[in-house]
């Protein structure tokens, strides 16, 4: 980390493991900010939207022109969506069908490996220097389709877990419930580039 | 899938696993639910989960009888009709009945004291299912207890179907209390502790390090407004289950949300209204405007008029 002032990141607050992610960014030198209203997100430098109920989120969101605030700032800065996140940031999902901020070229099918009976936690190679990623699974989501601009950074049985789309970083796992903070620090120094720009 | 379960420690993979949904359900509200349209609104209004069962504490409390798993059949329409997790509750020891609710692909099972337990004298091994367990307490060594037998989340009792909340005030703040007393002491005091509070003593240690139950903490039992949640997460809660609070009326009957959409509107502004309490809790300008919009509440019952053996908090042990 430089001596700039350290990177304040939002975790959308409505409902998850917000305080998981919280813990995870303070742990590689970030600021986390709790998000609960749209007014919060002009003073951030990114926003991780976490793990949860997309479902519940999505109900927030529909209040209060919370949606239309986050679309702008999605396509604007840095953002990355795990899990429930991560069906948020896609262009289109499925299984049922839901609305979704459609900045992730990626279709996503949600509870796509069953249900918490069929939760796991798996070690995968991955793109990312260092050793294969320990990956925890709960009710995840599949990427079922990327787009060409999408960079696969691992996968599970052939199909992407851990996605990169210029400023934008998604996951099917849970990254904030293991003690590697590999993926977090990526998200962060993608944070710091962006702001020097 | 090879290396869950067949483990003790609080740190294997199955209970990382089990303890991982309930984290996903922070901030959120369950709903208990008896049939699928009420599914469907706790789901449209926002909540985290669902929790299947035959009737509502309200009515149980009303009906007397004997009160058991809700119908398989029940269960699979629910776990059919939404997206979210399912949860269903258990008679307490009823292991038979948990295995049941595991092979139906609930997501949690909630040990319940709201209904007539099975075993006087021992709870379900929950170590030996993957499915995670939920249990209530009123104090820490009922939580640690219950977490010592494998519970992936805990919440304190409060008094079902009374739509009271000084029992869940009261147990919330006792074991917030507890924890931060065995904080201050030193390592040889915790041995005693454990005693005292006739927990393990490597999860009284745990408690002592970090400050915090090993799982997460919510709150239940008598939650009946958007009020009532906000003061529970206020307290230290990390997540609301309702029961009675959202689908029932006077004289313990159901809202006919099925049939008159009158009713149907007024269950579905109540579940909103929680819904949004939670998650603003520390926000009283959000709260007063759900607060307003929310028709009707639930009349309940006093819970300190209730004789000691109608009390559903002291099942369990």
């Amino acid at each position: 980390m430089s001596s700039h002032a350290k990177p304040r990141i939002g975790v959308l607050a409505i409902q998850g493991d917000y305080a998981a992610h919280a813990e995870a960014l303070a742990e590689v030198g970030a600021e986390p900010v709790e998000v609960r209203n749209p007014e919060q997100l002009e003073a951030l430098d990114g926003l991780i939207i976490p793990g949860g109920e997309s479902t519940t989120m999505l109900k927030f969101l529909e209040r209060r022109d919370f949606f239309d605030a986050l679309k702008e700032y999605v396509n604007a800065r840095p953002v990355f969506g795990t899990c429930a996140g991560a069906i948020l940031l896609a262009r289109e999902v499925r299984h049922p069908h839901q609305r979704s901020l459609g900045a992730l070229d990626a279709v996503v099918e949600r509870n796509a490996y069953g249900r918490q009976i069929d939760s796991t936690i798996l070690r995968e190679p991955t793109s990312l220097p260092g050793e294969p990623l320990e990956m925890v699974f709960i009710r995840a989501p599949r990427i079922t389709e990327a787009g060409a601009g999408v960079e696969v950074l691992a996968r599970r049985d052939g199909f992407p877990v851990l996605v990169r789309q210029g400023k934008l970083m998604a996951a099917t796992f849970h990254p904030e419930l293991s003690s590697d903070r590999r993926v977090h620090r990526m998200f962060v120094e993608t944070a710091i580039a962006q702001k020097k720009t | 899938m090879s290396e869950l379960n067949g483990n003790k420690s609080f740190t294997g993979t199955g209970l990382r696993l089990k303890v991982g949904l309930a984290e996903m359900l922070k901030g959120g509200v369950i709903m208990d639910v008896m049939n699928v349209e009420q599914a469907r609104i706790a789901e449209e209004a926002g909540a985290v989960s669902v929790m299947a069962l035959e009737r509502v504490p309200a009515m149980i409390r009303a009906e007397g009888g004997v009160a058991r798993m809700a119908n398989p059949k029940l269960i699979r329409q629910i776990v059919e009709a939404v997206s979210i997790p399912v949860m269903a509750k258990a008679r307490i020891g009823h292991f038979a009945e948990a295995q049941i609710l595991q092979e139906l692909g609930v997501d949690f099972i909630d040990e319940s004291e709201v209904l007539t337990p099975a075993d006087e004298t021992h709870h379900i091994d929950k170590h030996a299912f993957k499915t995670p367990f939920v249990c209530g307490a009123r104090n820490l060594g009922e939580a640690l207890r219950r977490i010592a037998e494998g519970a992936a989340m805990v919440r304190t009792k409060g008094e079902a179907g009374t739509g009271d909340v000084v029992h869940a005030v009261q147990h919330m703040r006792q074991i917030v209390k507890e924890m931060k007393a065995l904080t201050v002491l030193s390592e040889q005091e915790l041995y005693a502790a454990a005693k005292e509070h006739q927990a393990p003593y490597e999860l009284i240690r745990m408690v002592a390090q970090t400050g915090k139950l090993p799982v997460p903490n919510f709150s239940a039992g008598g939650i009946a407004t958007p009020a009532d949640a906000a003061l529970m997460m206020q307290l230290g809660a990390e997540a609301i289950f309702v029961g009675s609070g959202i689908f029932m009326k006077e004289r313990a009957t159901p809202l006919d949300v099925e049939n008159n959409p009158v009713e149907r509107e007024e269950a579905v502004s109540r579940a909103k209204a929680i819904v949004i309490a939670t998650t603003h809790y520390n926000d009283p300008k959000i709260l007063a405007e759900v607060a307003e919009q929310v028709t009707g509440t639930m009349k309940g019952l006093a819970a300190a008029a209730i004789e000691e053996a109608q009390l559903l908090q002291t099942r369990g042990w």
